[in-house]
Formats: structure tokens, C-alpha cells, sequence
């Protein structure tokens, strides 16, 4: 596996930058551009992308997530690689495509081939870039949120930690049920939102309970739904996506918090 | 009993504001879940045998015709009665008939799922026949006249407090001033009570965990051995199962059964695993003289070979409710019928319908755990979707929901429109959000009630991305 990819010196990365970093987070994906750079690829953002299509997939509408998962195809097929800094973004692209195009053959051969090339950020820096430290400091101490897709789906639990060991000044305390739903799920947390605040209130619990300062993740959803509750319940806890960390970006304010900084 | 899925979202709000039952699911982690990892770990070809049992059933499923057959032939060999049951309504004929037959007055009973599903205590006790629960679990609830909370732990919501309560409200003939603090206590006091309806009894129920068709056996796992005085005091036992219980063989048999105790519990093998095979033989010391086995359908066949066919590969271990979040913060009750969970957010539409279980499959977040601890493999997140497909295709999501949703689809399908709308609408939201969050906003309460949200940085990633390109 490593040795194909190798095969590639400078491959052009496709950015999927996912439709709530575009929104919502902008420098999630200026991070991850530096990152797969200093990795050794050559990055595009194609414009005609717009959003997986998770939102009408889960919502059981099958005709629009199908429109959206051939826009997004279409828009990346060309790349060597296609790269999103979020393991539910790139799970879609990656194992929910081929399932939601597999009726036709056309469509199936062209989701199938396109599945093989995305990539989830992080594992993509460490399984296909072999990347092992990277330059950045940051001095916290923090602890490590697992996102339920890209952990099951994707299998993404090392290649954080790998390369915040790396982090000077950084230090990485587990918190207890890392690998437990933070009770996000898209949708879920807007049409059940009694239930998604108890899940969201037991990782809360668990986050303060770790003691650490900040909190980190690799999904925008999950990190908004987590620092939402924690600005909510009055806790001080920066909390950031684990690519701003990895590319050194940290200067922007953290995640739910003004310019008046996270203190 | 009658289901009332239909209002999950109040049932749940009122098991969220329930402080003893919050305490009570918090007790799973550290038991079930845990005792199932140590299981696992303790066994290096537990995945190998997860494939196999998957396989078994695979096999059997794709020849069920076939081996109920079999089974009927092999039951009818060594002296017992297949009765089929298309419906619910025939399986509560069928047992009803076989207790009025005999003259029954008291009929105990070992746990099954399939008995809740087909309401038989109701039945019988509408026929003046006393039905007795002699699992502690069900026994608990029945005094209380509540359905299960979770498939292998029926009373899992309760606490000793309410059980001691229970106790000296129903058990009157005993004095006042014992003392059931202790939970060996409170045990002790309800093998005295079920002792007596053991002997009793004239017709003993049993679920079933297997059937086995080359035998003619069924099998259950208890740990109380209420299930075997349960089928072995009485004259008669009946056995209430479903088709998709069936293996082919023993030796299939025992490869289930070692990746079922420890999913559910994390034992190696239950306390009591128990085989049955027809009635009393000559020479036996002891057993029933007559032996049925109600098989039940009720739309199980229709769910071969389609959307839900994997389904029918559960082995009903608990597993998935115990590593669900939903069930652990809402417990089985808000699911409002007998199967809860993720298991239940699948089979119970099949079984019920969508119109009345709607919400159980969108209640999940897809986390995926149910399916990454489920021994036989069933792509549960997968099946909930598909209900969720046929609730879309039906009509039946909410309208203001489904308008929302199109509005968006619309925009993302059109790369240009939604660049600018999202370059106009972000940036002028983001001003709103100079604190860095929302305390509340506009058609997002749903979010707010409970959390902040953040804002926006400012421009979008594609308008800052443009702007950069053109720089260089």
C-alpha cells in the first residue's frame, strides 16, 4: 500500500472542505491546505463543490443525496486524492457513495473507483503520506473527543494521537468514553434535541472530569454540538479542531468563542 | 400490549426528567458493557466466531423453509406438537387451547420476548388462567404491571427501593416487619413466593433462545433455573418461539450460543443452558407429558430476502441497547412497545408498522456502536435508514422538516446559487455572532434550548479561497 503510494511524489489532493467548515469554520481548511502541503501534495478546491449530502442521506431522501453525491463525483474525480478534514464528510464519500449509487452499473463502477481515492485528513497525512511529527506548538493540555464515523467507519484512533505527540508543549490526558457519541448526528440533535442534550451533557461530564484545558476533535459537527454545551454550562474549555493544532494555526480565537479570545 | 411508539418524543422527554431511572442505565456501562469487553478480550477468535455465527444464520435463512420442515418432522419424531402461527392472534389460540385443554388455573412462565410480543398473559388472564412470570425480572414487572425495558434485563429500570415496595404492597401474607434490605433478601422472598406457583402450576411457558433442527430440540439460556422448573414441574410446557430462532444443527447451535452470553452478559456461557427435546420418554425420572412448540411468524417471512432481511439474524443478546446512547439516556419504556433500542428501532416498524413506530429508526445518531458490538453483524444503522427511505418516500416526514430540507437540497445541488447565497447570508450572520456564538436564533431553537451556537469566522472558506487565488 505504502509503496503505490509513493509511486506519487506530488499528488493533487482534491480539498473536500466540507460545507460546515466552509461556513462555519474557514480556517479548518486553511489548516488542513498547510498541512497536506507540508505533506508533499499539491492541493485544489474545486468550486462546484457543495455538501456531501449526509443531511438528505439520513433524512431517508434518497433523490437528492443521490444529485448531491454525483456533483460532488464529478467535481473530484480527477484528483489523485480526494482529502476532508472530517471522518463523517469522508465516510459518506467514502462507504455511503458507493452503497447510495450501487443500483445503476454506470454509476456504481464511478462511485467505487471515486470511494478509493478519499481519504479522511489525518489518517491521510499518517497511512498514505507516512507522516510522523509535525512542526507545531501548543501548549495545553488537552484531551482527545473520537467521532463516532471516522473512528467506525474509517477506523481513525491512532493517527491523531501520533501526531500530536509531536505537538511541543502539548499534552494528551483521556478523557473517560473518548469513543462515545457526543450526541450530534446531524439532524438528530435538531429533531430529538431532549435526548441529543442528555449525551451531549454525559461527554460534557466527562470532558471537565479529564481536567484538561481543551478539547479536540476531528469533526466540526461534533466539536460545535461539544463547545456549545461547554460555553452553555459556563465551562472554560478551548476547544478546537485537531487540524488547526497539527498546522500550528491556533492564534484564531477557539471554536464558539469571540475575539475577546477563550479566557 | 398496546404500543405507544407513536409518542416517543414525550415518553422520552419523561424518562429523561426520571432521576432513578438516569441512575439505574448508568449501572450499564460498568456492567453489561464492561463484562462484555473483558469477555471478548478473553477470547482471541471471538470475531472469527462472530463471522460464523453470522454464518450460520445466513445459511439457515436462505433454507428456512427447509429446516422448519425439518424441525417439525424431528419434534413430531419424539412425540411433541408443532403448532404454526401466522399471527399473534393464532399463537394466543393456540396456547390458549392447549391450557384450556388440559383444565390449567395457573400457568408459570420462563422469559420470552416472543410471549411480550403476542401479549399472551392478557390473553390468558381474559380466559380466567393466571399467568405467573418466574423470571425475577419479569416477575417484577408483572407485579407492576409493566412491559420489559430491555430484552434479556427486563426490570434493568428498577432500583431495590421500588422492588422492596413492590414486595410488601403484593406479598401480604407475609409479616410486616421482615427486613428486605439487601438484595439476597428481596431474592431470597421471591423463590419463596415462585416456589409455590412452581408446583402449581399446570402449563409451564418457555421462550426459546434456539431451535435446532436435526434434534427437534429447543434451547434456552437462563441464569436462575426458573426455566427449567418452569418446564419441567408442570404436565404440560409450551414452548412460544419464532421461525428465525432455527439452526440447523447442534453443533451450529453451540456456535451461537458462545457469542450470545457473552454479547449479552460477557459470560462464557450462561448459568443454565437447557435442551429440550419432546416430552417425558419412558424411563425419564422426570420432564412434561406433553410437549408443544407454538411457532410464530408475524411478518418475520415477509422480511426475508428484503430491506430487513438481516435483521432476522438477531439473536436478541442486548448488546446494541447496551452500548446505544439513545437507550442509555432514555431506557426501553420511551420506545413504547416490547422490542427497544436499536434492534427495536429496526424490527418493531416491521412488526408494528411505521406509521405507529416512525420515530424509533430516526431516533439514532448513527454512532454505529450497535453495529460494531453485534455479534451476528446487522447492519443496524443501515436498516434504520431504510425505514427512514420509506418514511420519505410515504409522506410521513414532518412537513416544515421536509421543507427545510428541500430548500437546502436545492441550493447544493447548485453549486453557483448556493456560493451565493452562502457568501451573502454567512458573512451578515457571522456580525450577528461577534461573541463567537448564538445564545438563541431564529429556527434554530431546537439547537439552542440546550447549547450555544457558534458563529461564523466571517467569510466563507470559498469566498477567503477565491480571494487568496487571485492574490497569487
Amino acid at each position: 500500500m505504502a509503496g503505490k503510494n509513493q509511486a506519487i511524489s506530488t499528488p493533487t489532493v482534491g480539498l473536500f472542505v466540507t460545507c460546515l467548515v466552509d461556513l462555519i469554520r474557514p480556517s479548518v481548511g486553511f489548516a488542513a491546505v498547510k498541512l497536506l502541503e507540508e505533506a508533499g501534495c499539491r492541493v485544489e478546491v474545486p468550486q462546484s463543490q457543495t455538501c456531501c449530502g449526509q443531511p438528505a442521506y439520513n433524512s431517508g431522501d434518497k433523490s437528492d443525496a443521490r444529485a448531491l453525491a454525483l456533483n460532488t463525483i464529478a467535481a473530484f474525480e480527477g484528483f489523485d486524492y480526494v482529502v476532508a478534514p472530517s471522518g463523517s464528510c469522508a465516510g459518506m464519500l467514502k462507504h455511503h457513495y458507493p452503497e447510495l449509487l450501487g443500483d445503476d452499473p454506470e454509476t456504481a463502477e464511478r462511485a467505487n473507483k471515486f470511494a478509493q481515492k478519499v481519504y479522511e485528513l489525518i489518517s491521510f497525512l499518517v497511512d498514505v503520506r507516512e507522516m510522523k511529527a509535525v512542526s507545531a506548538a501548543f501548549e495545553a493540555n488537552t484531551t482527545y473527543h473520537d467521532s463516532c464515523a471516522g473512528l467506525r467507519e474509517l477506523g481513525i484512533k491512532k493517527q491523531p494521537r501520533e501526531l500530536l505527540a509531536s505537538v511541543k508543549g502539548l499534552t494528551l490526558t483521556e478523557m473517560d468514553e473518548a469513543e462515545i457519541c457526543c450526541g450530534f448526528g446531524g439532524t438528530f440533535s435538531i429533531k430529538y434535541p431532549d435526548i441529543s442534550n442528555a449525551i451531549v451533557e454525559k461527554k460534557t461530564g466527562n470532558i471537565t472530569a479529564s481536567k484538561t484545558t481543551c478539547l479536540l476533535a476531528g469533526d466540526l459537527g461534533c466539536l460545535m454540538n461539544m463547545a456549545g454545551k461547554l460555553s452553555r454550562e459556563g465551562k472554560r474549555v478551548e476547544v478546537r479542531h485537531v487540524a488547526e493544532v497539527l498546522a500550528g494555526m491556533t492564534d484564531t480565537p477557539a471554536i464558539g468563542q469571540g475575539d475577546e479570545g477563550t479566557q | 400490549m398496546k404500543p405507544v411508539s407513536h409518542a416517543f418524543k414525550d415518553n422520552a422527554k419523561q424518562a429523561l426528567a426520571d432521576e432513578p431511572l438516569r441512575r439505574a442505565l448508568g449501572g450499564i456501562k460498568h456492567g453489561f458493557v464492561a463484562n462484555r469487553a473483558k469477555a471478548r478480550a478473553k477470547l482471541p477468535e471471538f470475531e472469527r466466531l462472530r463471522d460464523e455465527a453470522r454464518a450460520v444464520k445466513e445459511h439457515t435463512l436462505a433454507h428456512l423453509d427447509l429446516y422448519l420442515e425439518a424441525y417439525e418432522k424431528k419434534v413430531t419424531e419424539t412425540g411433541g406438537h408443532v403448532h404454526w402461527a401466522a399471527t399473534a392472534a393464532d399463537a394466543r389460540a393456540a396456547i390458549l387451547q392447549i391450557c384450556q385443554a388440559a383444565g390449567a388455573k395457573t400457568v408459570t412462565k420462563g422469559k420470552s420476548m416472543v410471549g411480550e410480543e403476542i401479549a399472551i398473559n392478557e390473553h390468558l388472564e381474559a380466559a380466567g388462567i393466571t399467568p405467573v412470570e418466574t423470571d425475577l425480572g419479569e416477575y417484577l414487572i408483572q407485579l407492576r404491571h409493566e412491559p420489559p425495558s430491555h430484552i434479556i434485563a427486563p426490570a434493568i429500570h428498577l432500583n431495590k427501593g421500588q422492588v422492596e415496595a413492590d414486595f410488601r404492597r403484593e406479598h401480604t401474607d407475609l409479616p410486616d416487619n421482615r427486613v428486605l434490605e439487601e438484595p439476597a433478601q428481596l431474592v431470597a422472598e421471591a423463590r419463596a413466593v415462585l416456589r409455590k406457583q412452581f408446583l402449581a402450576a399446570d402449563v409451564g411457558i418457555t421462550g426459546a433462545n434456539l431451535l435446532i433442527a436435526e434434534t427437534g430440540t429447543s434451547v434456552i439460556v437462563t441464569n436462575e433455573g426458573n426455566g427449567d422448573l418452569t418446564q419441567c414441574l408442570p404436565r404440560i410446557h409450551v414452548v412460544i418461539t419464532s421461525i428465525e430462532k432455527m439452526v440447523p444443527t447442534l453443533e451450529d447451535a453451540n456456535t451461537i450460543l458462545r457469542v450470545l452470553a457473552r454479547s449479552a452478559t460477557g459470560q462464557e456461557c450462561s448459568t443454565y443452558t437447557t435442551f429440550s427435546t419432546g416430552p417425558k420418554r419412558d424411563g425419564d425420572p422426570d420432564g412434561p407429558d406433553e410437549y408443544h412448540v407454538v411457532v410464530l411468524d408475524n411478518g418475520r417471512s415477509e422480511m426475508l430476502g428484503g430491506q430487513f432481511h438481516d435483521m432476522l439474524r438477531c439473536i436478541r443478546c442486548g448488546a446494541c441497547m447496551n452500548h446505544c446512547p439513545v437507550y442509555g439516556a432514555i431506557g426501553g419504556h420511551a420506545y413504547g412497545w416490547v422490542y427497544p433500542g436499536p434492534m427495536g428501532a429496526v424490527l418493531t416498524p416491521s412488526l408494528i408498522g411505521i406509521d405507529e413506530a416512525g420515530n424509533l429508526p430516526n431516533a439514532s445518531t448513527f454512532c454505529g456502536r450497535c453495529e460494531a458490538v453485534c455479534p451476528m453483524r446487522i447492519p443496524l444503522p443501515k436498516m434504520m435508514r431504510h425505514w427512514r427511505e420509506r418514511e420519505y418516500e410515504k409522506g410521513n416526514t414532518p412537513a416544515f422538516y421536509k421543507l427545510s430540507l428541500k430548500a437546502w437540497a436545492y441550493a447544493a445541488k447548485n453549486p453557483r446559487l448556493y456560493q451565493t447565497l452562502t457568501g451573502l447570508l454567512i458573512p451578515l450572520l457571522a456580525r450577528f455572532g461577534s461573541k463567537g456564538r448564538f445564545r438563541s436564533l431564529p429556527l434554530a431553537s431546537g439547537w439552542t434550548r440546550y447549547r450555544d451556537l457558534p458563529a461564523p469566522q466571517g467569510k466563507t472558506f470559498q469566498q477567503l479561497w477565491r480571494a487568496k487565488e487571485m492574490r497569487s
